[in-house]
């Protein structure tokens, strides 16, 4: 139950969001509602007017062409995890969104929600920072290097709504998460790629917020393999630690699973 | 306040509710329709999982206001013309539940899961039951009733 009233507008395109939010600084933007909607019950949110983008058919797409694959920012996980053209061109893309929460949050839950709210243990985060996405918003291209500003922070400004996100698509990519086993987001999730341009690590759920791994990205560009990286520890001093796992057993996670990531990414 | 019109298992309905109204407060409290049920309240029991358009969704992390327009499903939508849904008598002949609080969810869960993957295997199963939380049965035989069901209904087609 939501214990006190808000006001909800359904938008109708995303030009009538974008106005309806420059006008209400403190509204929200609902796309998918499955982290919002609970934190709004926990009263951790407390919006005083909501935006309902979810039904912006502009917003809900999958396009792959030759060099990327371009997804609307209101397009669920599930349509994602089962998109024939995403599992051709990115099969690592499809698997991490099959692994995010639950079918019933996957029929509902949207990547721009999740990109947008940047929880530190969220899934899509690694795979816009280890693919090198680029993030389009209703202002300006944001690249995923510099979209991902702190713990449920990003550079989004107040008025300004993610419309879609750009995956180049690279020459092998892989994810591994060792999913927490009872919320299942991640403890530690690796995502990593291989492209023209070079090798991406990138780490969810270890620390405050997503972040690079330069020592692996290094030793995998010599030799792309899960043992070029095996003697990479991370320093657990900026790692989490909660009564899920200490920040060394984080850190220690986070080379198991870019191991993993690095074996899935040459196996597909 | 806001003048909602949907359609529920088949029938057309229409209310005046607040915004802050959610899916599972919509059919429970005004339509009436108490077998969609609350577990919990942060979303990850799945007692409430209904369908909207076609969809499975937990109806207590939706507005009633985002469904307006919608075709949903509820438990008390599945059987026809007095017969069980094919999921509802496996639950029933498999012994799929003891307390009965998670069935409605679960159920619908599983309807939703043989129509996306008609060949359905013990782990996938037990993989796509991830939203869906019972305290009594240990999901042994819930995974029993729907592979049986799933062969059933994947046979009739």
């Amino acid at each position: 139950m939501i214990t006190y009233p808000f006001a909800y507008t359904r938008a109708k395109s995303l030009d009538e969001a974008a106005t309806l939010i420059a006008g209400n600084p403190d509204a929200k933007i609902l796309a998918g509602g499955q982290t919002l909607i609970p934190a709004m019950k926990q009263r951790l949110a407390q919006p005083p007017m909501l935006i309902d983008i979810s039904g912006l058919k502009e917003l809900a797409f999958i396009r792959a062409g030759g060099n990327a694959v371009v997804i609307g920012a209101a397009t669920k996980h599930a349509d994602v995890t089962t998109s024939a053209e995403i599992r051709k061109a990115i099969p690592a893309l499809a698997h991490l969104a099959g692994e995010i929460g639950d079918p019933a949050v996957r029929h509902l839950g949207t990547i721009g929600g999740s990109l947008a709210n940047n929880d530190p243990a969220a899934d899509y985060p690694a795979a816009a920072l280890g693919l090198g996405a680029t993030l389009k918003t209703t202002k300006r291209d944001i690249a995923a290097d510099d979209f991902f500003t702190g713990m449920f922070e990003t550079a989004l400004e107040d008025g300004e709504i993610l419309s879609e996100v750009s995956f180049p698509i690279p020459e092998k990519a892989g994810y591994a998460k060792f999913p927490n086993p009872a919320s299942r987001y991640a403890m530690v999730g690796v995502f990593v790629t291989r492209t023209r341009s070079g090798v991406r690590v990138a780490v969810t759920g270890a620390g405050s917020c997503v972040f690079r791994v330069p020592e692996m990205e290094a030793a995998l560009a010599s030799s792309f393999t899960p043992e070029a990286i095996a003697g990479v520890k991370i320093p657990a001093d900026d790692l989490n630690s909660d009564l899920h796992g200490s920040a060394e057993y984080r850190a220690h996670l986070v080379t198991v699973m870019a191991k993993r990531a690095v074996a899935a990414a040459n196996a597909g | 306040m806001a003048t909602v019109s949907m359609t529920v298992n088949g029938k057309p309905v229409s209310a005046d509710v607040e915004d802050r109204t959610l899916l599972v407060q919509f059919l429970r409290e005004t339509l009436r329709l108490t077998g969609t049920h609350i577990g919990c309240d942060t979303s990850q029991c799945g007692a409430c999982v209904v369908h909207v358009d076609g969809r499975a969704v937990k109806s207590c992390t939706i507005f009633a206001v985002q469904a307006a327009g919608a075709e949903v499903t509820t438990i008390e939508g599945l059987a026809k013309d007095g017969e069980l849904h094919p999921v509802q008598a496996a639950f029933r002949e498999h012994h799929g539940l003891q307390c009965g609080f998670c069935t409605p969810g679960m159920i619908m869960t599983a309807v939703d899961m043989i129509r996306r993957k008609p060949d359905l295997d013990r782990k996938t199963i037990r993989a796509e039951l991830e939203g869906n939380i019972c305290r009594c049965t240990g999901y042994q035989n819930i995974a029993n009733a729907i592979e049986a069901a799933a062969k059933e209904i994947g046979g009739a087609a």
